[in-house]
């Protein structure tokens, strides 16, 4: 392996407080050295960084790749090239795959065809119950000792206050979070989008903010009960918010991701029953996004997760209450928190890197998400002025399913390099 | 009439459309009104045209008034059920609608479970849509023949004041009467246990109103809305004895109005819940005026999407002498 030198970058780490132009020396898959006028090893590659901005990789605490079994939808070398073609040096794979990723058979699946694939890591998650489903727990010490990073019964809540605490419990043992998909089932069962004006001009059944707040009010409950970390998964009403920032005033162990599209988006783009702009949560109003874009920028949500999640053309061209919930992400991340967030004045470029690189690796405990000397080789190059149109056409993902088609957006990753490699270079 | 003043391609609700077109369609309809009253209820403005009813949920008195409107029109109609058709055995919605398409049909008429389905099936072929029902979303053709019953009444619509009664959450009937009826000038009202009443429905532009009684006060014209039997298990009111006694328009009630009300119900009814049957039966019940409109307002819709022209006498003229 060559070192690498990219000379000339803006180099944004907030690991290390750095924001200034300066080279990049990466050498035997680490970061060798940052600062300016490195000299250059012979046999380096040397790439000119001038005009980009350098920074550690964005790293995805929620993303769906579908393997094992519905591969047709994503694998997890499209989602693992999908993701370097966003910036992404490093994904957490949710467990709800078939089977579940309840084993360190899976686990270990998992990991080795992300070995195969070698473009982004693969950091699995595994389910905090036997199937997602029922109340018995798989064999946590295997599935870390595989290379789970956190667990989780993602696409369903924890569906009992009992289980939750117990794993809140258990998984202190190991040091890892319990991630959770907060929806009180009772409440929302049956709903297809935000209950609000437009799902009552729609005639559909609404999933009240509520339904979220309650679960995301219990998991803190139990956080101070257990003092287990819990991570609260693609917040999205305003309730939440202010149940998380009194819970963080308080010291918890409590973190919180927020998707592009909470930050993005109202309900009003479900008008015209469009099934791309069906997710779960849903896609509330424009109170909630404007509380969900504070809370990334005073640091209430720590993390912008995409919760990629593809789905089968076919899917979606159907009634839009009998459409699955989701919308891929990958590849359209960072150019909306770049326009959405840095455009609008929300984050600085720092913070953007903040939320998409630095915190995940910090609260889900990954390599990564710094250019420190000694730190991974995970690196992105970013055009932050580069402006394009979304075409779902040209997406590296295996599916389409994606509200942002034809939306121009601002900021694009040039090139993507995990573990000292270059693994994608826009062309 | 103004040539903008036409309805489009589909009827996927009321909506979309704007107070003319729904005058254009309620004067339509008037004409119409009197073909079924002769003795060969006949005429061919639309002869050649084949119509496919595809109804995906039970509906007795919606198809068939459909049915009849399309045959006193002449127009040859297929009828295709859920139940006993491909899509039973899996077929999605879209794949149904290209295979009828490619046998060249002209319209469909749809009625359907999932709120949108109408419109997702005008979106993708080219023929006329019609919306019999799509799950909790609209009904335009019964508020089209609800307007038209108020309409001969009372001679107008404007500054009428209608309230609405019952389950609104789930009604698509009240979704379509709220948006004709505001559009064409009337004071809608919606009066139910709120757990019946979805959230932000005042700024669809109504009053709600939390106690019957004060809908009897208010009102010249309830339409009382069918409760569906299963919302009691669903936990939505503690059981039908209790809906009937705090929501239940009865005779008693209605003793302590104003002026007359005009009573009016979709059906089917569900007799001693919302409605008691002195009242459905009584002087003031347009029950079954609803019914006769239905089928001069559907003639109305079929004959405008097939491009007939407003007030041609040749619309209501019978071929043979």
């Amino acid at each position: 392996m060559r070192p690498i030198l990219l000379r000339g970058g803006r180099v944004i780490d907030p690991a290390s407080g750095r924001d200034e132009i300066a080279d990049v020396l990466l050498l035997a898959g680490k970061v060798e050295a940052v600062g300016q006028g490195i000299g250059t090893p012979d046999d380096a590659e040397v790439m000119d960084a001038s005009g980009r901005i350098v920074a550690p990789g964005f790293i995805d605490l929620h993303t769906h790749l579908r393997e094992p079994g519905q591969e047709d939808l994503e694998t997890i070398a499209t989602g693992a090239l999908a993701a370097v073609a966003g910036g992404f040096t490093a994904v957490c794979a949710m467990p709800n795959t078939d089977p579940v990723c309840d084993n360190q058979g899976v686990v270990g699946f998992v990991v080795s065809q992300a070995q195969r694939a070698g473009k982004a890591r693969v950091y699995p998650i595994g389910a905090v119950s036997l199937g997602q489903r029922v109340s018995s727990w798989p064999n946590s010490a295997e599935l870390v000792g595989a290379g789970a990073v956190a667990v989780s019964d993602d696409g369903h809540p924890v569906p009992s206050s009992h289980l939750m605490r117990t794993a809140l419990e258990y998984a202190n043992v190991f040091g890892i979070p319990v991630a959770d998909h907060c929806e009180d089932m009772s409440l929302a069962e049956g709903g297809a989008m935000h209950e609000g004006i437009v799902c009552t001009r729609l005639g559909l059944k609404g999933i009240p903010s509520a339904a979220e707040e309650i679960i995301v009010a219990r998991d803190i409950i139990l956080s101070e009960l257990t003092g287990g970390h819990v991570h609260l998964c693609h917040m999205s009403t305003r309730g939440s918010v202010e149940l998380i920032r009194r819970a963080k005033d308080k010291g918890l162990k409590v973190t919180a991701e927020a998707c592009p599209h909470h930050f993005t988006l109202t309900h009003e783009s479900c008008e015209g029953y469009n099934t791309n702009a069906k997710m779960n949560p849903p896609l509330r109003e424009a109170a909630d996004r404007e509380a969900i874009r504070e809370a990334l920028r005073d640091g209430t949500i720590d993390a912008i997760a995409t919760d990629h999640a593809p789905h089968h053309y076919d899917a979606k061209e159907r009634e839009f209450d009998q459409a699955p919930n989701g919308i891929i992400g990958l590849e359209t991340a960072f150019a909306l928190a770049n326009s959405e967030l840095v455009g609008a004045g929300v984050l600085t470029l720092t913070g953007l890197v903040e939320r998409m690189s630095t915190m995940p690796a910090r609260i889900f405990h990954l390599p990564g998400g710094s250019l420190a000397k000694g730190a991974p080789a995970d690196v992105v190059l970013l055009d932050p002025e580069a402006e394009w149109t979304v075409n779902p056409a040209e997406f590296r993902s295996r599916s389409r399913n994606t509200p942002f088609g034809g939306r121009s957006v601002r900021g694009r990753a040039v090139m993507t390099i995990v573990r000292g490699q270059v693994v994608f270079q826009l062309s | 009439m103004t040539a903008a003043a036409g309805l489009g391609k589909d009827l996927t609700g009321l909506e979309p459309l704007s107070a003319d077109q729904i005058r254009l369609i309620l004067d339509t309809a008037e004409p119409f009104k009197e073909v079924s009253e002769r003795q060969i209820k006949k005429v061919p403005a639309l002869r050649g045209k084949t119509i496919v009813n595809l109804f995906f949920e039970a509906s007795t008195r919606t198809r068939i008034s459909f049915e009849f409107a399309e045959k006193r029109l002449s127009a040859d109609t297929v009828n295709v059920a859920a139940v006993g058709s491909s899509v039973s055995k899996g077929e999605t919605l879209v794949d149904t609608a290209r295979n009828l398409e490619a046998m060249r049909i002209d319209m469909v008429v749809i009625r359907h479970g999932s709120s949108g389905a109408a419109r997702f099936l005008g979106d993708r072929i080219n023929s006329n849509v019609i919306n019999a029902g799509d799950g909790k979303h609209e009904h335009p053709t019964q508020a089209l023949l609800d307007m038209l019953t108020l309409r001969d009444r009372f001679g107008r619509l404007e500054g009428l004041k209608i309230a609405i009664v019952g389950d609104v959450l789930h009604s698509r009937v009240a979704r379509s009467n709220i948006w004709g009826l505001t559009k064409l000038g009337a004071e809608v009202a919606v009066c139910g246990p709120y757990s019946l009443l979805p959230r932000g429905i005042e700024e669809m532009g109504v009053t709600v109103l939390p106690r019957v009684e004060d809908a009897i006060q208010w009102a010249d014209a309830l339409n009382v809305l069918r409760l569906q039997l299963e919302r009691m298990t669903a936990g939505f009111i503690p059981s039908l004895r209790e809906y009937n006694r705090v929501f239940g328009i009865t005779s008693e009630r209605l003793k302590r109005a104003p002026r007359d009300l005009l009573i009016l119900h979709p059906g089917p009814m569900n007799r001693g819940v919302e409605i008691d049957s002195d009242v459905a039966d009584g002087e003031h019940s347009v029950i079954l005026p609803q019914v006769t409109n239905g089928v001069a307002v559907r003639m109305a819709v079929l004959y405008l999407l097939a491009g007939g022209r407003p007030g041609s006498p040749a619309a209501v003229q019978g071929a043979e002498p």
